[in-house]
């Protein structure tokens, strides 16, 4: 009888991750602690993981490694992402801290629940097997439904937990059935090995229909039309702060996942899904362009803002490639920085009702608090893509790959959008400046955190809009073995 | 070595920043300093015109330091002899639209100077850029500062105006950056080098055809709209008139210069074959713009808003001269550039003059000035003569070697456009008649002051300058002649290259 073989446990992949989940932990145990312990520990032990985790995936770069049967692959890619996610999780911890209290929402189980996402998100960015993949979505998705409804008393944020729930309930079985047609079809979940299952038999129905499936689940994550009806409600009925980490970090780990079963299993594999990709890259970027116009809402704005970026992401994996790619990647750095900036703006103003959430509520705002109305200004031309800020070269890289790839008039559609775009971000931009305020006034709750967040955010966007060229690299490099 | 024109070129945007820090309440502080600012920058740029030999036809004073290496981009500047007048252009009319602003602008002064000063670096980024993504940067990143100027400071339409303006430019320079990328790209796959190095792509022979022509379509409707060539000028009246005073003299003296440029510096060189296909359509648009903008000019019943269609007719000129292809027809052109942004920069501050006076810009509102302000109605005669036209003043020299590059082309083109001369003699001197000659028809203009120090300051210097290009125009055709040539024979040697 053969011995039972344990595979050698080598945790050192999973480091940054444990590093997070090692902070949640600590977070709810400090909770049962004495009531004399300050408030702010919790949200500084929060930052403290994410910042913690951030160290572990930069003294990693370079040093790819493997664990547990190559279910977790904490390779330059993964890297790249957990970079992206540690700087989401990171601001939306600052940007949270006076807007929880304010709100009185303050709790260890927010700040648990946002570790708990951002490991989930780590995860799914180092997932080498769809188990994996399953795995780390649903600990996302799950920590964000309870946090989408954290303010319980008010009717919007529970319409939002309700349905970013159920939506991504459905979303989330359509994946698990994707995953089991292609394991019927390849008897392996490990990516690689379904690789070389399906290069053997390509024509194979139930990889065909599977992936359909699987592209699916994650179009709802990554909220590609025709599967973005869940974000405007989630995002206008989310904490904002919350938002701004479904707007960045769950959807760049979506797009993590989403780009490596694409590019390790469907390489030079028949059917093409290009004409596919382009379709609803082209519609998801008019939708939410043309829609986003109608919104008086801030937070509707920008989620239909953000599912036209998704759009201008999608260019880029239509382009493919190590510059295509390498573009969505850069696309998403810029995309985090830009969006949980534009929301930490949101959190620092409320009015005698609430939340200042409605386009008017800003105007004026450059009158009273000339700084917060800078930033947001700022924040909304790098949306824009005004150069040389960073939002405008991670269109250039990626509509310059989709010239590249010969798509030429995808890349015509998609600057066209992004200048139907410049209405609707610049109106904001008219209240703030050239509108006089009406009625009550907005007023800024000051918060040093929510000043770090944004001060950080400001920052990079202009670093990375006027000296783009070694973070480009560095994504180009990272996703260039995976494209092998 | 002083990298002289990276020095003129930022001075002005990072002084605009720092001025930022400035307490709001010292007024006087933030109006020496900016006014002073642009003065300095004005004499920088001195000695790049004393420095410019006139005989060399590359690229003077160039800098040329990596940027983005793995992309091919490099912070490449430099002037030749077109960019040369229009930087100067720049740098002279800055101080003037400054102190124009002086008692006019009192709501958010502080921003009003910085936003002016970032204007200032983005234009002349524009015109000193010898590499397309550099030159794109500062193209894009220089409208959002005229936003601010004409959304914020702007009259009682000024959200419309400054919206209209920014979606107007856009649209047509997005599509422009798909043809540098489609260059970039085409050239790339054609050398093996990636590059956005201005100088280098224009020595790539790119074969005539669709792709040719649909690149010169997206840059020629980029710089169409910001010319603005008809029809593509409907921005253009409603930013003109909204925008305050320093903004609109800032808008035609330079801003529209851009789009003239943009035909020059890119689409000649680079699409050569496409450029001369398309000359006919162009002239014929250019013609119609003379003729268009002339005629609606006359009807205007307020005068800022005639002097910005009469900007339509002079730009139609420009362009007229550039797609001749010859001598005489390119360099009128590029000396009426400016003389453009001479005569109506002064005609927009003199209006604007007027309105601080009476808060009308009504020529009805007005008549017999000259019994009130004889100095001011002398130096607006000499303005409105210079923007018609008259020999002796600078706009004849550009409008006459204009024609008669056109003529060459075709006579009837010609006579055409000259007859857009005489209907910039009939809506000018019509408009000068009803406003300063006759009697005082209105009793509020009785007690009009005339021209204050400030005034003569910023008039005096303009008016010099119409007068000496008028007089002596070599002191500025010298300068761009041979660049001139070096251009047509670079056109004609590629277009000739597949025949």
């Amino acid at each position: 009888m053969d011995a039972i073989v344990l595979p050698a446990v080598v945790l050192g992949p999973l480091l940054p991750a444990l590093i997070v989940l090692a902070a949640a932990a600590l977070v709810l145990g400090l909770d049962l602690g004495p009531r004399a312990l300050p408030r702010e520990l919790l949200a500084v032990t929060a930052l403290a993981g994410m910042i913690g985790a951030l160290l572990a995936t930069l003294a990693r770069w370079g040093a790819p490694g493997r664990a547990f049967r190559d279910m977790v692959v904490l390779d330059n890619y993964a890297l790249f992402f957990n970079v992206i996610i540690c700087y989401s999780g990171a601001l939306i911890v600052l940007l949270s801290m006076d807007y929880l209290r304010r709100t009185g929402s303050d709790s260890a189980e927010y700040y648990a629940l946002v570790l708990f996402a951002t490991a989930g998100m780590m995860l799914l960015a180092a997932a080498g097997d769809l188990v994996v993949v399953f795995l780390a979505l649903e600990l996302m998705s799950l920590s964000l439904y309870v946090l989408a409804g954290l303010f319980k008393r008010e009717l919007a944020s529970g319409e939002a937990a309700m349905k970013y729930f159920l939506l991504g309930a459905f979303a989330s079985s359509f994946l698990l059935y994707g995953i089991a047609l292609v394991y019927g079809a390849a008897g392996t979940t490990n990516l690689d090995r379904i690789a070389a299952a399906m290069a053997a038999r390509p024509r194979d129905p139930l990889f065909v229909v599977g992936f359909g499936l699987l592209l699916v689940g994650f179009g709802f994550k990554i909220s590609s039309v025709p599967f973005h009806m869940w974000v405007p409600d989630v995002y206008q009925g989310a904490p904002t702060s919350v938002t701004a980490l479904i707007a960045t970090g769950s959807k760049a780990a979506a797009f993590a996942a989403l780009i490596r079963v694409l590019a390790v299993t469907l390489r030079g594999v028949p059917p093409d899904w290009t004409p596919l990709f382009w379709a609803v890259a082209v519609v998801t970027m008019t939708v939410g362009n043309v829609v986003a116009i109608a919104q008086s809402n801030l937070k509707r704005m920008l989620a239909y803002s953000s599912i036209a970026h998704v759009g201008y992401m999608l260019v880029g994996l239509v382009a493919g490639g190590a510059g295509g790619t390498g573009a969505v990647l850069f696309y998403l750095l810029t995309y985090t920085f830009t969006t949980a900036g534009a929301f930490g703006v949101i959190t620092l103003c409320e009015r005698a009702r609430g939340e200042a959430v409605e386009v008017g509520d800003y105007a004026g705002l450059a009158r009273r608090h000339p700084m917060l109305a800078a930033a947001l200004g700022i924040f909304l031309l790098s949306l824009i893509g005004i150069p040389p800020l960073a939002g405008f070269v991670g269109k250039f890289y990626v509509f310059g790959a989709a010239v590249r790839g010969g798509y030429v008039w995808l890349a015509v559609i998609g600057v066209l959008n992004s200048a139907v775009a410049a209405y609707y971000y610049l109106r904001v931009v008219v209240y703030m400046y050239m509108r006089e305020p009406e009625g009550a006034v907005t007023v800024y709750a000051p918060s040093f955190a929510g000043g770090v967040a944004l001060t950080v955010a400001l920052l990079a966007i202009v670093l990375l809009g006027v000296m783009p060229a070694p973070f480009v690299d560095l994504a180009q490099a990272a996703v260039a073995p995976l494209l092998r | 070595m002083i990298p002289l024109l990276s020095v003129v070129t930022f001075l002005p945007g990072a002084a605009g920043l720092a001025l930022l820090f400035v307490p709001r309440r010292s007024v006087g502080v933030l109006r020496v300093a900016s006014l002073a600012i642009t003065v300095v920058t004005f004499v920088l740029s001195l000695p790049l015109y004393f420095g410019f030999d006139g005989d060399i036809t590359g690229y003077q004073f160039e800098e040329n330091r990596p940027w983005m290496p793995t992309l091919g981009a490099a912070y490449h500047v430099g002037i030749d002899g077109i960019s040369l007048l229009l930087v100067l252009l720049t740098t002279f009319l800055m101080p003037l639209a400054l102190a124009s602003a002086w008692g006019v602008i009192e709501d958010r002064l502080k921003e009003f100077m910085a936003t002016m000063l970032i204007l200032e670096t983005g234009m002349l980024g524009v015109f000193v850029s010898l590499d397309l993504f550099l030159f794109y940067v500062f193209w894009e990143a220089m409208l959002i500062p005229m936003y601010f100027i004409i959304g914020v400071w702007g009259g009682p339409n000024r959200v419309y105006a400054a919206v209209k303006f920014v979606l107007y430019t856009m649209v047509g320079s997005v599509l422009m950056l798909v043809a540098i990328l489609a260059l970039y790209y085409q050239y790339g796959a054609a050398t093996g080098r990636y590059t956005f190095d201005l100088p280098v792509l224009a020595q790539y022979v790119m074969a005539p055809g669709r792709a040719q022509d649909l690149m010169f379509l997206a840059f020629a409707l980029a710089f169409a709209i910001k010319v603005p060539l008809f029809p593509f000028h409907t921005w253009l009246p409603d930013a003109h008139v909204e925008a305050p005073t320093a903004g609109s003299v800032v808008l035609a003296g330079v801003l529209l210069k851009m789009g003239t440029y943009g035909f020059l510096r890119f689409c000649l060189p680079l699409f050569p074959d496409a450029s001369l296909a398309f000359g006919p359509v162009v002239w014929t648009l250019a013609v119609i713009g003379v003729i268009y903008g002339a005629w609606v000019s006359t009807v205007q019943p307020d005068m800022k808003k005639l002097v910005a269609y009469s900007s339509v007719s002079h730009l139609g000129f420009v362009m007229l001269g550039i797609f001749t292809f010859n001598q005489q027809g390119l360099v009128g052109g590029v000396i009426q550039m400016v003389n453009h942004g001479l005569s109506t920069g002064a005609l927009f501050l003199m209006v604007g003059m007027i309105y601080e006076r009476r808060h009308s810009r009504l020529i009805a509102d007005f008549g017999g000035l000259w019994r009130v302000v004889p100095a001011f109605s002398a130096l607006f005669l000499v303005v409105v003569l210079s923007s018609l036209g008259l020999p002796g003043l600078n706009g004849f020299v550009g409008e006459f070697l204009i024609l008669v590059g056109a003529f060459q082309r075709s006579p009837w083109l010609a006579a055409l456009a000259t007859s857009g001369i005489i209907f910039a003699a009939v809506y000018l001197l019509w408009m000068y008649q009803r406003v300063i000659f006759g009697e005082v028809t209105r009793d509020a203009n009785r007690g009009l002051p005339d021209l204050t120090t400030r005034e003569w300051a910023v008039l005096v210097p303009v008016v010099a300058l119409i007068v000496w290009i008028g007089v002596y125009p070599v002191a500025f055709t010298g300068k761009t002649e041979a660049t001139i040539e070096a251009l047509i024979a670079q056109v004609q040697a590629k277009a000739s290259a597949h025949r």
